[in-house]
C-alpha cells in the first residue's frame, strides 16, 4: 500500500500528538519533545494496524526521519 | 501442535484474594515527574494496585482464596485429588509450594501436588493442565491456585515496571460435570527469553554479592539482577504478532465469532495494549472486562482476578475466550463454557 506524505502526516498526528502543520518529512522525529517509550509503542502499533508492518526494536533504531517511515511503508 | 479439547469438564468456581494495602500511581511523581506520570497513567490505564505487606507471599494469598472457594462451594476436601500451584515466586527454592498448601488447607495425603511456573500466559496453561487431570475417571476435583506478588520483585526505582504490577492470589475449582466443549491452544517462542526476565538467582546466574547490588541499568532505571526487567517494545511487538492471530484461530477452531463469545478476557497487561487488540479484532467494548485500573497487572493471576472483580453474577451460562501472553515468550488461548461457574466475593487481607 502506497501512501502520500500528507496522508502519513495526518496518521502520525495521533502518534506524536502534534499538529501535521508542525511536522515535516525531513524531521528527525526522535528529537521531538513528545518522543518517549509510549510514543514508540504508539508508532509500532500504528505501523501494524494501518500498514500491517511489524517493526522490532532493532529496526526502529534505524528509522530516524518521517521520510524513513514513508520509505518503509512504500517499500514494504 | 498443542491443541486440547474437553467435554464434560469445567470450572465450578473462582475466587480471589488481594492485600488491603493500596498503592496509587499518582504517588510516583518523584520517580517519573508530573508530566510523564500523567502520560503513563493515561496510557497504561492503571490508577492503583494492591501490594502485600512484607512477609506475605503469593501462596498466602492463594491460601485465603482457596479457603473462600472451599467454603462457598461447600467442597468436601477429600474430593480434591490434585492441587496445582502456579507462580514465579514460590515460598522456597526447595521444596515446591503446593505440598505446603495441601497441608495448610487440610487436604488429605492422597492429594497430588504440582508446582507450575509460567508468567502471564500461566492461568490458561495451568487451566488446561487442570482440565486434563480432571478428565481422568479417577480424579474428582482439581484445585488450581494461581498467584503473584510482583511488588516483591520489582524495583521501586524502575520507571517501566513500578507503575504496572499488583499482587493477588486466586483459586479455581475444576471437575467433571454437565459442561459443553472447552478448547485450549498453547504456544511458545523461547527465542524471546530475554524480553522479560529476572536474570539472577537461578542456575544460569547464581546469586552473588554483585547480583544483589542495585545499579542504573538504563537512564533513570535502577534495579538489581534479582528484580524484573522488561523490554516493553519487544514485548509489545511480540504480542502484536501473536495475540490477534491466535484469537482468530481459536474462534475459527471452536466455530465461534465475536457475537457468540460473551466475554473476551485478556491478560491485563496495560490498557493501551488491550484497547489495541479490542479495536483490531473489532470486539465490542462491553465484552472486554478491565480490572487493571484498580489492581494493575498481576501477571498470571489477572484473568481469574478479572472474573472475580468484574464478572461476579454475570458468568453463568456464558462462553468465554481467554487470552494470556507474556514472558517466555509464551501465549495461550482458551474458549470455555462456564455454565456451572460460581464466582466468590473478592477477599481482602
Amino acid at each position: 500500500m502506497k501512501i502520500t506524505e500528507s496522508k502519513l502526516l495526518i496518521i502520525l498526528e495521533e502518534v506524536f500528538e502534534k499538529d501535521p502543520v508542525d511536522m515535516k518529512v525531513e524531521d528527525s522525529f526522535k528529537d521531538y519533545d513528545e518522543w518517549d517509550s509510549l510514543t514508540q509503542l504508539a508508532l509500532v502499533a500504528t505501523l501494524d494496524d494501518e500498514f500491517n508492518i511489524n517493526v522490532n526494536s532493532d529496526e526502529l533504531e534505524k528509522i530516524n526521519t518521517i521520510l524513513d517511515i514513508l520509505d518503509l511503508i512504500n517499500n514494504s | 501442535m498443542a491443541f486440547l479439547s474437553f467435554n464434560n469438564v469445567g470450572i465450578n468456581g473462582v475466587s480471589a484474594c488481594v492485600p488491603k494495602n493500596i498503592k496509587k500511581n499518582k504517588d510516583l511523581e518523584d520517580l517519573l515527574g508530573k508530566d510523564e506520570l500523567n502520560k503513563v497513567i493515561k496510557s497504561i490505564g492503571i490508577q492503583e494496585m494492591r501490594h502485600v505487606d512484607k512477609g506475605v507471599t503469593p501462596s498466602d494469598l492463594c491460601y485465603e482464596a482457596a479457603l473462600t472457594l472451599i467454603e462457598d462451594l461447600k467442597i468436601d476436601k477429600s474430593d480434591i485429588d490434585l492441587v496445582l500451584f502456579l507462580s514465579q515466586n514460590g515460598d522456597f527454592k526447595i521444596p515446591a509450594t503446593s505440598p505446603s498448601l495441601q497441608h495448610r488447607l487440610g487436604l488429605p495425603k492422597t492429594t497430588a501436588c504440582i508446582d507450575l511456573t509460567l508468567a502471564c500466559s500461566g492461568y490458561v496453561y495451568a487451566l488446561s493442565t487442570a482440565y486434563a487431570y480432571a478428565s481422568q475417571p479417577t480424579i474428582n476435583k482439581v484445585l488450581l491456585l494461581v498467584g503473584e506478588a510482583f511488588s516483591q520483585i520489582v524495583s521501586d526505582k524502575d520507571k517501566v515496571n513500578a507503575p504496572l504490577y499488583g499482587d493477588a492470589g486466586t483459586a479455581t475449582l475444576i471437575s467433571k460435570g454437565d459442561f459443553g466443549e472447552s478448547q485450549f491452544n498453547l504456544y511458545s517462542d523461547g527465542s524471546g527469553f530475554e524480553a522479560v526476565q529476572i536474570p539472577a538467582g537461578g542456575a544460569r546466574c547464581p546469586s552473588t554479592s554483585e547480583t544483589v547490588k542495585s545499579r542504573e541499568m538504563e537512564k533513570g532505571n535502577s534495579r538489581t539482577l534479582h528484580q524484573l526487567y522488561m523490554d516493553g517494545l519487544d514485548v509489545f511487538n511480540f504480542t502484536l504478532k501473536v495475540v490477534p492471530s491466535s484469537i482468530k484461530k481459536a474462534l475459527t477452531k471452536s466455530n465461534n465469532n465475536n457475537e457468540t463469545i460473551d466475554y473476551f478476557l485478556f491478560h491485563q497487561a496495560n490498557k493501551f495494549m488491550i484497547d489495541f487488540f479490542r479495536k483490531k479484532l473489532k470486539i465490542a467494548e462491553d465484552k472486554v472486562p478491565i480490572s487493571l485500573d484498580k489492581f494493575g497487572n498481576v501477571s498470571s493471576a489477572t484473568i481469574p482476578l478479572t472474573i472475580v472483580t468484574k464478572l461476579k453474577d454475570k458468568i453463568e451460562n456464558k462462553k468465554l475466550l481467554l487470552s494470556g501472553f507474556g514472558a517466555g515468550l509464551s501465549w495461550a488461548t482458551a474458549v470455555l463454557d462456564t455454565s456451572l461457574c460460581k464466582v466468590s466475593k473478592l477477599k481482602e487481607i
